[in-house]
Order: C-alpha cells, then structure tokens, then sequence
C-alpha cells in the first residue's frame, strides 16, 4: 500500500455510457423522413379527428389504429413555456433558453421545442412562432432539422384558442 | 375487503443532501428498525418485505434491491420492488396494504428509499432524447410551464408560490427529520431567490436528498394486539394515464380527480373538504400546492390558491398541509411519497411531535409521478373505517 494512503476510499468514478440504436417503424419514419428530405412536419390524423405529431400507431384515447398522414403546419402558437437559467451537467444548450410547448396549426397536441430570436423575457403564452430551419445540407432525422421557433410577426392567439391544450 | 389493514409501526431516517455515514442497505435499516422499534416487533415478526425506489439511474445502480435483501431480513421470505416513478412511495405502500387486505400475511414491512447523492438526478431527467432537440432540464423544466398553465387559468397573484415555500419550510422547523432547516426563512428571501425555471424559483423548488421512510403493516386481529396506537387504512387508490394525448389537461389531470373521487368513496368519505383532518400532498414546486388542492377536490375549482393565501393550509387553518414541511424541504425522491404516508399515519397516531395537528383523526397521504401521470393515494384515520 503506498505510504500517502489515508482512510477508507469514500468515491470511485466509474461512468456508464448509453448507445440507442432506434428501428423507427412506418410512422416515426414518415415524421424523420419529412424532416429531413422535405422539412416538413408530418402527423397522422386519429379515428376521433386528433391530428398527432409525431404521428403513433395507435390514438392513446381510442386505442385505434391511426388513420390518414397529415402535413401539419409549420408555424403555431406558444401555449405554455419557461425560461431556463440552471446549468445542468451534460446540458448541451447554454442558458438561459426558452422552453416552450408548441401548437402548431393542424395539430392536436404541443410539442416541445426552444424559442429563440426574441429576447427571453419577451416570451408570452400565445405567442405565434414560426420553425427556423436547418439549411438543406444539415438537416437530419430529428426535430433537429429546427433549429429553434422565432415569432411569425402574426399577432398573438386568442387565450380561448388554445387554452383546451395546456 | 377481506381483512382490515393497519400501520402499527413508523420511520424514517434523518434526511440530508449527503448521507455519507452509511450506504444504501445501511440508510434503508435505519428507518427498518425505527418502524420495527415503534411497532415493538423484530424482523423475524415479518413476513414479507415490499420496498420501493425511483429510476435507477437517479442512483446509478442498477435494481438495489437485489442485494438489500439479507440487510431488511428478508432471506428466505418475499421481497417485492414496486416502480411507479416519482409516485413510487405511495403506490409501494398501497401494494403492501393490499396484501395485508388480501389476508395473505399478517405483518408486512414496506420502505421506500432514494440515496440521490450516489447519482445526479437533474442529469438523470435531462438525457438527450432521441429525435428531439436537447431541451429538458430537470424536473422544473417539464413543470414550470404547467405553472405557469395554472397561473394564467385561475388568475392567481404572484406570491401564491412564494408564500408556500414559506410555510412548508416553516413547517420543516418542526420536524427533526426534514433535510432543509432554514431558520432566516422569510417570503423576502424565497422571492429574492435565483429564477431557475422562471417562473420557478430556486426556493419555491424541493432539495435533492438522501432518506428512507419505513412502515410496518398488520391485519385486523394482529393490530389489535398491538398495544400502541395505530393508524388504520380506509382506502387506498392508484390511477395513471398516458403522458400526452390530444387535449390532455397536464394542469389539473383527469387521472388524478378521477384518483381521488374514488378514494373518498371507498373510504365513505362524502365531503372530502369536511372530512379530512390534515394532508401530506406531493409539492416538489411551490404552486403544485394550490393545484394539487384543486385536483384532489378539497377546494372549489380554480380557488387552490386562495386557501392558500388565507392561511388555510398552516397550523389552525381548515386545512393544514404537510405540517411535515413536505417535499419542499425533503425529497428522497423514491421516498417522498412514503413520507407523505407516514406523516399521514403519525398524525392520526398522534404521535407527530412539534408537527401534529390537534385533533387530526383523518389524514390524505398524496404522491404522483411521472408527468403528472401516476397518482397513488390513501386515507388513514384514528379508528377503523365505519
């Protein structure tokens, strides 16, 4: 034992990594495949009318096979969001960024994505907001291919249009 | 029913940021034997162990209960490992309850535990989901915006999540066992506190802690043996449902009003406002108290809030809520919702300490998980169920 060896060892680091390796299936494909070869945001639409994106399956309310693929807008409105300003080890993003669930028009459920291109206070529930796209020769299969949502300049969403969505 | 089911025994460790004195098995039967002790029963009274944790990579260890068995006196009887994500300390004491209801055993010991200082829990919930950009950070980063939700729908003013914070850490002064003693707590300080998920600030959020919460469990014929005072179970009850769907209500979940409505009426509790004495409520951020109150349908909707800002829910309110100090100020997060629990079953006991509540008889244990999508739940009371 070396001579500078002082009471019991109280930490080892022993990091573990984690690799996906993801089969996609018909829908996902059709969701990534219209991100990346078309930059457009594919849905599939559900027995009882909800368009979901990512498209799925199967409706998690009726458990019914989905039915027709619906390209979903690529503008929408800001239903909720915070700011972020932790630091957070392994974040890839620096704070502070909005994190918002997003609207978009066409669909029936928000998903999550940053916003930028405003300052971070100016962020607001109902605010219309616009995919800032990746340049063709980026883009990949993943909501990745956005860079982030920026404002449309549209006026904001009436409170009563998507508060259902919250 | 078959068998009516009983707490006969109670503990919990002293919580903290870092238990380093002891190791996983070693944390887990210090709250064993305290409930072992109160129960007035050793090992070798048990019949089986049901325990409980959240994701393993909130620890890094992959299934711990595979070597705590020998460690809680369970070898050569059955050890269970119940998984419902951050609900997971309710829904553990709620499968124990039920094989005690079931007549199967006579005394089960049930722990929930989470030893978050072996990992890092904020890195845990903030992988890089496939397909996604890297936007997650930390459970206040998925639920800061439902706060934000609610704060828009009931038009509740700003200082609601301050003032909670407030009372749950004042709350904590009177509990030996809760991790964060602030003893300068003011309103002024939690508002002058960093916005880490605005609108979240760092004080309206739950510390991250090392701790175990333990209970003993009995059937009928065996707890009336038991000499101490014992805190019965009239119901316990479990929903979930899927993390989004086409017009989920993530505020105000149908699974968790649906949840609750069931429990009172199992419990024959028909005005749930009147009735409960006192609840231990899972509010890791301030303003899931208002919203939790709203759910569980001990307020009108939309008016969590105001009980809130009337003092309800402190010492002499209508409704005092987690006189513990609740997960605001100790949150093992596996454990958090045994906590709740034990709290519940302590109260009723009267044997609360600082922290009890005059003339509590019936007590609300509360926990969710996931995202706002599992809810575990139980009534307690002084006497048996009528």
């Amino acid at each position: 034992m070396s001579e500078d060896a002082q009471g019991p060892i109280t930490m080892i680091r022993t990091p573990v990594d984690l690799e996906y390796n993801i089969s996609a299936g018909p829908d996902l494909t059709l969701f990534l495949r219209g991100l990346k070869e078309e930059k457009k945001l594919y849905g599939r639409r559900s027995p009882n009318g909800d368009v979901y994106i990512p498209p799925r399956g199967a409706c998690p309310v009726t458990g019914q096979p989905m039915l027709e693929e619906v390209e979903v807008s690529d503008h929408g409105t800001v239903t909720t969001f915070c700011l972020i300003n932790i630091p957070i080890e392994g974040q890839e993003l620096k704070p502070p960024y909005v994190f918002a669930a997003i609207i978009l028009d066409g669909a029936s459920l928000p998903l999550f994505h940053m916003i930028a291109g405003i300052a971070a206070d100016e962020a607001r529930m109902g605010m219309r907001v616009k995919a800032n796209w990746k340049p063709d020769d980026e883009l990949v299969l993943s909501l990745e291919s956005i860079n982030y949502f920026e404002p449309s300049g549209e006026p904001d969403a009436d409170y009563d249009s998507y508060k259902e969505h919250l | 029913m078959a068998e009516l089911c009983a707490v006969i025994g109670v503990g919990q460790t002293k919580h903290a940021a870092i238990r380093g004195d002891v190791s996983i098995p070693g944390l887990l039967r210090e709250a064993a034997f305290r409930a072992l002790e109160d129960a007035g029963i050793t090992f070798a009274d048990i019949d089986a162990v049901i325990l409980g944790t959240a994701p393993d990579q909130f620890e890094g260890i992959m299934m711990p209960e595979l070597f705590l068995a020998d460690a809680l006196g369970a070898v050569g009887k059955p050890i269970l490992r119940v998984h419902t994500a951050g609900s997971v300390g309710g829904s553990t004491a709620n499968v124990a309850a039920s094989y005690i209801e079931s007549g199967l055993y006579d005394r089960v010991l049930t722990l929930a535990f989470e030893k978050q200082s072996e990992s890092n829990a904020m890195w845990a919930l903030s992988p890089k989901y496939p397909f996604q950009p890297p936007i997650t950070s930390g459970a206040g980063g998925y639920f800061a915006p439902l706060i934000r939700a609610y704060m828009r729908a009931s038009g509740a003013p700003d200082h609601i999540g301050c003032k909670v914070a407030y009372k749950d850490r004042v709350h904590a002064l009177k509990n030996p066992y809760a991790h964060l003693h602030i003893e300068d707590i003011s309103i002024e300080k939690v508002k002058a506190s960093p916005m880490l998920w605005e609108p979240v600030r760092y004080l309206e959020s739950c510390p991250s802690s090392d701790g175990c919460a333990a209970l003993v469990l009995a059937r009928e014929e065996v707890a009336d043996r038991h000499s101490g005072p014992k805190a019965w179970v009239w119901a316990t009850e479990m929903r979930s449902e899927p993390m989004q769907f086409a017009g989920r209500n993530q505020v105000l979940p149908q699974a968790g009003s649906d949840c609750a409505k069931s429990l009172y009426k199992k419990a024959g509790i028909t005005n749930p406002q009147a009735e409960i004495d006192v609840a231990e409520i899972y509010v890791p951020f301030s303003w899931f108290e208002p919203m939790w109150l709203e759910n569980l349908h001990l307020c009108e909707p939309g008016e969590g809030w105001k009980l809130t800002d009337n003092d309800e829910t402190t010492f002499g309110g209508r409704l005092p809520v987690n006189p513990s100090g609740g997960v605001l100020s100790t949150n093992p997060i596996g454990a958090s919702g045994m906590i709740r629990y034990a709290e519940g079953a302590l109260q009723v006991r009267g044997m609360a300490g600082d922290r009890q509540v005059d003339g509590a008889k019936v007590a609300l244990g509360h926990a969710y998980g996931g995202g706002s999508q599992f809810f575990s739940m139980w009534i307690v009371g002084s006497d048996k169920p009528s």
